[in-house]
């Protein structure tokens, strides 16, 4: 690819109603959204995982003072999915408070938009490790995990093969090379069984789906769901590349 | 001469008379002109080329006034202070200056200080400290930000800045002149010393290094402070002092230039406070130019058609330099020459990719006259002092002609013969290049560093470091700030801001007050917020910015255990291989095993052909002073009689199918070839402005509907290619200056250079640390990067004061948008427009490039032989 191709697909924008992938889990129809979020189609459900909101606050605590506008971001783009979508519910996938005090250090404005949310919409908080107590104050149902239209909807992928499983937890990235480069991207990756979907959050970090973490997930090779600006990028797991 | 001589006995005591006697030598006039300027008390530069003595003459008041001082009753601490920008330099200063100390028995503890010193040796200097320090610009300002600086600190009478001209136009040196502001506080009588490599304009380094006052700003709240006239008590004693001694000055010493002071407007300018001496000018050094069978070929970076010469070269010196602009050069030079080397010639591989042990090895090698040639790069540029060396081979093009001098002077540091030196073009642009360079240097031309604003990154790790160090006031500070050369135009706001930025991050959203990591306490003074805090930031001291480096090791067992460390490589640089895929590295091929987080694992490849030999361009760009030399020698065809014959008809050609242009002129040639129409512009700017310039040229043509499909860029021209002709485009529009108003601002926002930019920035500042905790998630790493922080920051704050400094840099450094401005402007009205039916001689380097960029193995070697003998044909056709 020539210089400025690659440079075309970084910059040109051909807007789409939705640049995701269409998907079938166990059977049921999703979408992966270019956002990160899973929508699950016959239970008209938003999932997203990993939100790790007040994660800037929980560096400025010790010291490092990461721009505070982590938690605004993740929530304008939910929120964003949310007028996009019109979900029944929206499952908060575990994680979606960095530490057990980013609760209490919201800021009012941003506790306000998880309350709007919460009016608009379901709002489901599946528990995470981060945040296993789950809100105090913020409105909305608790659950440990969920079962939907046969799928079961957890915080923290279970060991072996898991038919039927929609997990957070591991932040999935994926390492794409080509003789230009490599970009490393936030993704989906499943086997048509089971799915771990990508970190919602600002600052989620990203792991690897080539790390150790997700072997013997898969009963086969998984594909990967590679996010773009806007788009979802399928990608066949022999084109990712260890970190 | 003969007023130094006169003055000879008054100047230099017995003991170190007798000395410079007992060795055969007599003191250099600037070295006794140096001891007259300590003894006045004034600050002094001193330029002079290398092998005149410079370092000697730096230490040798020092000396004198320790050997004249009365038996201590008491530690008196640190005398003199030598800063180095190399740790090797300072390492190599320490053992030059124990021969006078020894050999005159002088009472002179000196000792180097470094990255690489022991902790029971640093231990030690702390408690006990050396008469002379020899140390580099991060290790003192590690000092600065220890609790003990102020009085450990409070004796100083001198610093010594060695290879200023290195330093001072760098992040580095902005830090470095912060902390000899913080050493002037704590010992007001400090004298500033500096030397340096012949420059172009010694001004720049005199303001660098002046400790003066600051002139702009008066801040209305230190007005209401000091109770009016807007000016601190300090400065006024300090501009009392200086008048007084400028008038009382003696002009009469040696080479010393009298600095008028003021002049008729009576405002003295900073670089006043700073006396110039300067030392003989040595031999010109004779730099010849190697042609292979007198040609030179059309493109590449390697210069591998010279190799036999230049080994065959190596062979009739003593000791050769052979200098490389890339450490992949240099990996593959070292491995083309030990092809070559069938009399097994001791020939070294010297970069700094390698272990430092590694390094350190050749270096005592290289001191102890046992190598007959060292492949180098940068790392070797600055003044380690090897007597033996009396050849320096340059291998592909200078990019610089002040480098070059520096380069050059590596060779005999005998002040009375010439230097020698070769350059070795790679190809034929390089070929103009090098020549233009041998001119300079013969007429004793130097491209200069112009002088830099203070980056602000810098000042907020500097404050941080001052507030772990000791309380400050905001006011004594801004004012000591902005004494330091850099930041003399520092405004109040601006210093403000980056205080904020250092307490509470800097945001407009004010949810962090309650976690300031600077805090002002009941007496109104700064200090740290606790010692973790302070013990954080001394980790993360420094303005060095290397790009993430991973450890090369050796593979062991079926576990893939990291062994013997091989090395470092830059991240990124592997990124082209795959799991055994084979590569050069330290001198050997590898095939490459994993990589594992920050360790590359390889092993030793079974065969010799490897995948990666490596990688063409240079990091540095061609100077502008050396570019317009160059387009200089191109327009002027009396000039080509100096030009090997096939360089002067390549020429010719060019002149009779194309045109080549007026100085100020950039030609532009459109021509079809295959299925493509080429639009070729030669601006002769360097790599980084000509890809900015590709960015926004091709944003441009998409709009206008030309739809570009592709574009590529070298050190002295940029080509882009399209479906449609390109020739009836309005090229003075198309090239128009206003691309870097909007289309800048779009493009830079999206551009990886801008993360780039802003990473370095963000570590620097201390916003975030150099090994970033990750989160926790037992033993596996998850890489949270900074491109995270930029996207939201720039969503969400796009003022802040991080993303001006990193657009600063990006402007400056990466995408040299500060030159592609000046350039723009040179050829507004004065593009020539060659449209040819096809490519010209000019062109063929940079076609070839194109297949460059897409194959960098073997085979992309073959075909590019191949390619290249087709385009040739068809240039010359």
């Amino acid at each position: 690819m020539s210089a400025l191709a690659h440079a075309r697909a970084a910059y040109a924008f051909t807007p789409s109603p939705c640049g995701g992938l269409r998907t079938t889990l166990l059977g049921v129809d999703v979408i992966l959204r270019a956002s990160g979020a899973l929508w699950i189609e016959p239970a008209r459900m938003l999932v997203v995982a990993d939100l790790h909101l007040e994660k800037g606050s929980s560096f400025a605590m010790r010291g490092q003072m990461l721009p505070p506008y982590d938690t605004r971001d993740t929530l304008a783009r939910l929120a964003a999915e949310v007028a996009a979508t019109a979900p029944q519910a929206v499952v908060l996938l575990g994680d979606t408070f960095h530490d057990r005090s980013s609760e209490a250090r919201l800021a009012e404005d941003d506790a306000q938009r998880l309350r709007d949310l919460a009016g608009l919409t379901r709002l489901i908080w599946v528990i995470g490790n981060h945040d296993a107590d789950g809100p105090k104050a913020l409105p909305g149902e608790v659950a440990d995990e969920l079962t939907i239209a046969g799928l079961t909807l957890r915080h923290e992928p279970q060991a072996g093969l898991q038919p039927g499983e929609v997990a957070g937890h591991l932040h999935p990235c994926a390492r794409v090379t080509s003789s230009r480069g490599s970009v490393r991207r936030r993704c989906f990756v499943t086997d048509g069984e089971r799915m771990v979907v990508p970190a919602f959050g600002a600052y989620a970090g990203g792991l690897s789906i080539r790390d150790q973490a997700f072997a013997g997930f898969f009963s086969r090779d998984p594909l990967c769901g590679a996010l773009g600006a806007d788009r979802v990028h399928a990608v066949g797991w022999r084109s990712v590349a260890g970190d | 001469m003969a007023d130094a001589a006169a003055t000879l006995p008054d100047l230099l005591p017995e003991r170190f008379a007798a000395w410079f006697e007992n060795r055969g030598w007599s003191p250099r006039a600037h070295q006794l002109d140096m001891v007259a300027k300590a003894r006045e008390g004034r600050d002094a530069l001193l330029i002079a080329p290398t092998g005149g003595g410079k370092t000697l003459a730096g230490f040798l008041p020092s000396l004198i006034e320790l050997s004249e001082r009365p038996p201590p009753n008491t530690p008196q601490g640190i005398h003199t202070l030598y800063i180095s920008p190399l740790k090797a330099l300072a390492v190599d200063v320490e053992r030059n200056l124990m021969a006078p100390i020894l050999q005159m028995g002088l009472p002179i503890v000196a000792e180097s200080r470094t990255g690489d010193t022991g902790q029971a040796r640093k231990q030690r200097q702390r408690v006990k400290p050396p008469d002379i320090l020899l140390t580099t610009p991060e290790q003192l300002a590690l000092f600065c930000a220890w609790e003990g600086a102020r009085l450990y600190f409070e004796n100083l009478k001198c610093v010594i800045v060695d290879e200023i001209h290195a330093i001072h136009a760098s992040k580095r040196g902005d830090l470095l002149a912060l902390d000899l502001a913080r050493l002037q506080l704590f010992a007001p009588g400090l004298r500033r010393v500096g030397l340096s490599a012949t420059v172009d304009d010694p001004d720049v380094i005199r303001r660098w290094l002046a400790c003066a006052p600051p002139a702009n700003q008066v801040v209305p709240q230190r007005a209401a402070r000091f109770g009016g006239g807007g000016s601190s008590p300090l400065r006024d004693e300090t501009e009392g002092a200086e008048a007084l001694e400028s008038e009382s000055k003696s002009p009469s010493v040696g080479f010393a230039d009298s600095s008028p002071s003021g002049g008729a407007s009576g405002s003295p300018r900073p670089e006043d406070a700073i006396d110039l001496v300067r030392g003989p000018a040595g031999a010109a050094p004779i730099v010849d130019m190697l042609l292979s069978e007198g040609r030179v070929p059309w493109a590449g970076h390697t210069a591998q058609h010279a190799m036999a010469e230049v080994y065959e070269t190596i062979k009739t010196a003593k000791t050769a330099l052979v200098f490389v602009n890339t450490r992949f050069q240099a990996e593959f030079a070292f491995q083309e020459l030990w092809r070559l080397n069938d009399d097994n010639l001791p020939i070294a591989l010297h970069h700094g990719s390698l272990a430092a042990e590694q390094r350190r090895k050749v270096e005592a090698a290289m001191a102890r006259g046992e190598l007959k040639a060292v492949v180098c790069t940068s790392t070797l540029d600055l003044g380690i002092d090897w007597g033996d060396v009396d050849l320096v081979i340059q291998l592909a093009s200078p990019k610089g002609a002040s480098r070059m001098v520096q380069r050059i002077g590596r060779a005999n540091h005998r002040l009375d013969e010439p230097s020698r030196a070769l350059f070795v073009p790679a190809n034929r642009f390089e070929m103009l290049e090098c020549q233009a360079a041998r001119e300079a240097i013969a007429e004793n031309r130097f491209d200069g560093d112009p002088a830099r604003v203070g980056a602000l990154d810098v000042l907020a790790q500097h404050i941080m470091g001052c507030a772990c160090s000791e309380p400050f006031d905001l006011l004594a500070l801004y004012d000591e700030v902005c004494r330091a050369g850099p930041y003399r135009d520092l405004s109040w706001e601006d210093f403000e801001q980056v205080v904020d930025f250092v307490s509470t991050g800097g945001y407009a959203l004010k949810t962090y007050d309650r976690f300031r990591r600077i805090v002002k306490g009941q007496d109104g003074l700064w200090r740290v917020r606790n010692p973790q805090t302070a013990q954080r930031h001394r980790l993360n001291v420094g303005a060095i910015l290397s790009p993430a480096m991973l450890a090369v090791r050796i593979a062991m067992g079926k576990s893939l255990r990291g062994g013997r460390k091989v090395g470092e490589v830059e991240e990124g640089m592997l990124e082209m291989l795959d799991p055994g895929d084979t590569f050069v590295f330290a001198g050997q091929v590898w095939s490459l095993v994993a990589v594992t987080g920050m360790e590359v694992l390889v092993r030793p490849a079974t065969h010799k052909d490897p995948k990666m030999p490596s990688w063409g361009g240079s990091k540095f760009a061609l100077s502008t002073f050396l570019a317009k030399r160059v387009r200089e020698l191109m327009f002027d065809q009396e000039h080509w009689k100096v030009l090997p014959t096939d360089v002067r008809e390549w020429l010719e050609i060019q002149r009779d199918r194309s045109l080549i242009p007026k100085d100020e002129e950039m030609l532009l040639e459109t021509f079809p070839r295959g299925k493509r129409h080429f639009m070729v512009v030669y601006p002769f700017e360097g790599r980084l402005a000509h890809t900015t310039l590709a960015m926004l040229l091709t944003r441009r043509l998409e709009r206008l509907g030309a739809e570009p499909l592709g574009f590529v860029c070298n050190d002295y021209a940029m080509a882009v290619w399209a479906q449609q002709p390109l020739d009836g485009l309005d090229f003075d529009e198309l090239f128009d200056q206003d691309m870097l108003g909007d289309d800048l601002e779009s493009w830079l926002a999206e551009s990886f250079m801008m993360k780039r930019a802003f990473k370095g920035c963000a570590i620097i500042s201390g916003l975030i640390e150099r090994r970033f905790p990750g989160e926790e998630k037992t033993g596996r790493q998850i890489t949270f990067s900074t491109d995270l922080i930029y996207d939201v920051l720039r969503r969400h704050q796009p003022d802040h004061l991080l993303l001006r400094c990193a657009r600063d840099d990006a402007a400056t450094g990466l995408i040299d948008v500060a030159r592609l401005g000046l350039m723009l402007a040179r050829i507004k009205g004065r593009i020539r427009h060659a449209a040819l039916d096809h490519l010209s001689p000019f062109s063929v380097p940079i076609l070839l490039e194109i297949g460059k960029e897409r194959s960098p193995g073997q085979t992309g070697e073959r075909i590019l032989a191949e390619a290249e003998g087709d385009l040739i044909a068809e240039a010359l056709a």
